[in-house]
């Protein structure tokens, strides 16, 4: 029914365009002008309309700004952000003004060298000066900008070292979760495999690797003290994801087959940041930016970070996953259960 | 056939079904080109419904899409397949063969001066090719499973697995099938242009008296004819991974319950190959354009276009460089940090030949007589989201502060300004301004400038605050922002958004209507409308078969002389011969 309205709507609409444009067009053919001639008063107007919209625009971004301004990412929380932000910065001082001089200078013209049929418009075809002005100046405050934002990403990608001592964490994705995985007191890693994929060992963690026996699991939420580089290792199970975590200004995807890497140094705990946003609820996300089925909208995890005793304090009260050492353990049994009963145990772990 | 100027009495089905005219194709081009961008455009309605009202039942949806909307909410699998058509359909299907086809088939040959395009048959071929693939995308809707919802990028494993996404069945297949028979078309078409310019040109129109649209197109025929066989590589190795078993993207995955057999290949092959076409098909839309809105700047400043020189210049700098900075989309995906400089270098750089384009554009508006025609307003336009998305590049590019925008609604801003938009509004501009060309009559004019104006609102209205939206952390291709708490705040940015969106839709009725109330009922139009200098306006209005019923004229300048000094007129049209002593710009 509504339906039907809306067609009908449609059509009546079409119609009495079609009728209003018709009167229009031969009103103007009685004047003895072509309905499709731009006349002095069409480019009056839209000559004027020009520096209107030009003062629309500017305050529409003036308005977002204020309005807005706020939510954009609160202080960057680990050490390259607070670089990273810098670099922001300086990129909008150089493209605000750009942005505004440009968009003042066509709006400008397009209202000043509105037709006068007394005049004639200036033959300038070409002139060698200006154009190698403006082919260098923005090559040189490119260059600047090249060579500052690589000096960045240079700092920011170098991988860590033995002397950094950082917490190394796994961060395992699939559809549509997230699990974090601690290399437990020995520091390494268990080997895994998707082979070995099943029941609750849903990392297909290898039992026959004495270096898993001590690593531990987290779901929902993982620790990372505050001021130590963190060292993650991502991977996936299925297919490609993006762990992101905006407020470190980090994110690296989550690629099947391969294992990828990011460090940073988080600079503020949970508490911290929830005295600076004044918002006591708040968490650290992690989210996927890597589309990645359907859920993939609510694929997150919560992020806490802590002082180094807190932490430490924390991991001590995780549980290994292996329960017992050696053969018996989750990943050789065969298990049926579904996705949640999965989760339940796992957590109860 | 070509060399006579006799008009053949074809039949209907040759005249305007299998038409190897150039004209006619470049309509076939345009409507289909337009009819599925409108689709495309519909779909973006819906979903950014979802977006702005999360949740919110809109019984209409239901009544059309069924079990994608029970109870009139679209699903969250169905909002994906819709985002990735969404997305194919505007970049390929739209800006690419709906704006090339229409544009480079209709002008080349006539602004050249030939009678045709080199190869007739090809070019029809490229269009009914071009046609089925439409088809096949369209039938792609109502499969099981639904249509493709990998995004436009379709990255596997998502792309690859069915049990990953529903849409990665049947959907997927079609989705290749037609892309593969897309890339065909196009180089079919490519293939032609190029021969076209480089060998068809009129007597006296050397290679630095082609307009700059001619300069456009060429470039990006070339572009299309070196990139698009690395995309369908890219697919055929794909569609060997779902349906024969091999592993060139797979490896090491675990999903729906089972380890599967694949090992050894990387999905990040894939996105090397996708890039490689998908970056410069970002120049395969906007030169086009640029090249319609040089012609249309200068025109309508009568004044000649600043810096041709440079601007071909520019062109080739733009298409040279954008095959050196696909990795500038993988900045995230582990790539060595050493390559991510070199990306990030070569990505910068493409900022310096975009600059000086749009120098050159203030340049001729500067003391210029401008006349406001529908098709300079979109022009201008242009320049305006060109530099508002060209600049929030220049912070994509720099790898460093990717990090935290890759894939956030700041790109999905971003990309919208610079190539959704500038594509679209070069393709509007041209449209207006052909128009007289096309189908012999006039546009309305009061209806363009109110779509003009409508349409510019609108559309900053949808994509500024986009830029806020991923400054703030939203991943874009999320169902909803309800899922977690720091995005709280942002309901009103969304629903403002989705207000614009609608705005901005309905705003495209009105150019809807005026294309076909013009077509049938528009006023004749005289043979050179806008006092233009270029050849295509020395053809009769009727549309013949070789175009100029008698000899081609021959050219004897370049296009650009406007408000020549000396000069009665303040056009002087390329087939006037020089003046004694007169000099010329384009030699
Ligand atoms: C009224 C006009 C339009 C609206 C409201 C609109 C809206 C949107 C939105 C909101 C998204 C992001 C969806 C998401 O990430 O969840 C999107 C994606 C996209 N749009 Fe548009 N769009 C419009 C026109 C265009 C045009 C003209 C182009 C041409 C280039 C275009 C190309 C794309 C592409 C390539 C994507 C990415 C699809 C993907 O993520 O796979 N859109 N659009
Ligand atoms: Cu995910
Ligand atoms: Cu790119």
């Amino acid at each position: 029914m509504l339906n039907l309205l809306i067609l009908i709507a449609v059509v009546l609409g079409i119609i009495a365009l079609s009728k209003v444009v018709k009167v229009l067009e031969q009103a103007s053919t009685v004047k003895g002008v072509q309905p499709y001639e731009v006349t002095e008063r069409d480019n009056k107007t839209q000559a004027n309309l020009m520096p209107v919209f030009l003062v629309l625009y500017f305050a529409f971004i003036v308005w977002q700004l204020v309005a807005w301004g706020d939510f954009m990412l609160p202080e960057a929380a680990s050490e390259h952000g607070v670089v990273v932000d810098g670099l922001m910065n300086t990129t909008w001082i150089i493209i605000i003004p750009v942005f505004v001089i440009t968009h003042i200078l066509l709006f400008y013209f397009a209202w000043k060298y509105v037709y006068n049929k007394d005049r004639k418009a200036e033959y300038f075809p070409h002139n060698n000066k200006l154009e190698i002005l403006w082919t260098a100046i923005p090559a040189l405050v490119l260059l600047i900008l090249i060579l500052y934002g690589l000096s960045i990403w240079n700092e920011t990608m170098k991988p860590l070292t033995a002397e950094d001592d950082p917490v190394e964490i796994e961060i395992y994705a699939r559809q549509f979760d997230w699990t974090a995985r601690y290399p437990g007191e020995d520091g390494k890693f268990g080997k895994a495999d998707v082979k070995l994929i099943g029941g609750v060992n849903s990392l297909g963690m290898d039992s026959t690797d004495q270096n898993s026996w001590d690593d531990k699991l987290v779901k929902a939420e993982f620790v990372i003290p505050v001021n130590r580089p963190v060292q993650f290792y991502f991977r996936s199970q299925d297919v490609i994801h993006s762990a992101y975590m905006p407020h470190f200004r980090a994110q690296m995807n989550c690629v099947p087959g391969m294992v990828t890497r990011f460090n940073f140094v988080p600079t503020k705990t949970t508490e911290e940041m929830r005295d600076i946003t004044g918002d006591p609820e708040f968490y650290y996300q992690l989210l996927c930016n890597k589309i990645c089925g359907a859920a993939h909208y609510n694929m997150g995890m919560e992020i806490t970070v802590v002082s180094e005793e807190d932490y430490e304090e924390w991991l001590a009260e995780q549980k290994v996953f292996m329960t017992v050492e050696g053969n018996t353990s989750a990943a050789n049994e065969t298990t049926t259960e579904t996705e949640e009963e999965k989760n339940e145990q796992l957590s109860s772990l | 056939m070509s060399g006579t100027a006799h008009h053949h009495d074809n039949d209907f089905l040759f005249k305007y079904i299998f038409s190897t005219d150039h004209k006619m194709i470049a309509k076939q081009f345009f409507i289909t080109g337009s009819l599925m961008g409108l689709v495309g455009m519909l779909m973006s309605l819906i979903f950014r419904l979802q977006l702005g009202y999360p949740g919110e039942s809109f019984p209409i949806l239901e009544s059309f899409m069924g079990n994608w909307a029970p109870d009139g909410v679209l699903t969250a699998d169905k909002y994906l397949a819709l985002v990735t058509l969404h997305g194919t359909i505007m970049v390929f299907f739209l800006l690419t063969a709906g704006l090339s086809g229409t544009f480079s088939n209709l002008l080349i040959p006539l602004q050249l001066g030939a009678r045709d395009m080199a190869s007739g048959f090809m070019n029809m071929l490229s269009y009914w090719i071009f046609f089925i693939s439409c088809c096949i995308m369209m039938a792609s809707l109502f499969v099981e499973g639904g249509p493709a919802s990998g995004g436009w990028t379709i990255y596997p494993p998502l792309s690859a697995l069915p049990e990953a996404i529903p849409g990665s069945g049947m959907g997927m297949t079609l989705w290749l099938i037609s892309m593969a028979l897309f890339i065909v078309s196009q180089l079919l078409a490519g293939i032609n242009y190029i021969v076209t310019v480089l060998n068809l040109r009129t007597k006296g129109m050397t290679m630095t008296r082609m307009p700059l649209t001619i300069w456009a197109f060429l470039v990006t025929a070339i572009l299309g004819l070196i990139s698009f066989p690395v995309l369908l590589a890219a697919a055929l190795l794909l569609i060997m991974d779902r349906s024969f078993g091999t592993s060139f993207y797979l490896s090491d995955i675990y999903i729906a319950g089972k380890a599967l057999e694949v090992d050894g290949g990387s999905p990040i092959l894939y996105e090397h190959l996708f890039w490689f076409l998908g970056h410069p098909e970002v120049y395969i839309i906007l030169l086009p354009a640029l090249g319609i809105t040089s012609e249309i700047v200068a025109t309508s400043s009568r004044k000649p276009i600043f810096g041709y020189r440079a601007m071909i210049g520019s062109i080739l700098a733009i298409g040279f460089i954008s095959f050196l900075v696909w990795g500038h989309h993988m900045f995230v995906t582990g790539m060595n940090p050493f390559l991510g400089a070199v990306f990030t270098f070569t990505t910068l750089l493409v900022a310096i030949p975009s600059a000086v384009k749009v120098f050159n554009y203030l340049t001729t508006l500067w003391k210029g007589n401008i006349i406001y025609t529908p098709g300079m307003l979109f022009a201008i336009g242009l320049v305006s989201t060109f530099i508002t998305g060209g600049l929030t590049g220049i912070i994509l590019g720099d790898s460093a502060l990717d990090i935290n925008v890759h894939d956030t609604y700041f790109v999905v801003g971003h990309f919208h300004i610079v190539m959704g938009l500038s594509g679209t509004f070069g393709m509007i501009a041209g449209i207006y301004h052909w128009f007289p060309k096309m189908y012999g009559r006039m546009m309305n004019k009061g209806l363009g400038y109110a779509h003009f104006w409508l349409t510019i609102i609108g559309a900053y209205g949808v994509f500024f605050p986009m830029h806020f939206l991923g400054l703030a952390g939203v991943p874009r291709r999320y169902y909803a922002n309800t899922e977690f708490p720091m995005f709280d705040n942002m309901y009103d940015i969304n629903e403002l958004i989705t207000l614009f969106a609608i705005l901005a839709v309905a705003a495209q009725g009105l150019f809807i209507f005026n294309v076909f109330y013009s077509m049938y009922k528009g006023p004749k139009a005289p043979q050179n409308p806008w006092r233009s200098n270029t050849l295509e306006w020395t053809t009769p209005v009727e549309h013949i078969h070789g175009n100029w019923p008698g000899e081609i004229p021959e050219v004897h300048r370049w296009p650009y002389d406007y408000s020549k000094p000396g000069a009665d007129d303040d056009f002087i049209p390329q087939t006037v011969p020089l003046a004694e002593g007169e000099k010329d710009e384009g030699h």
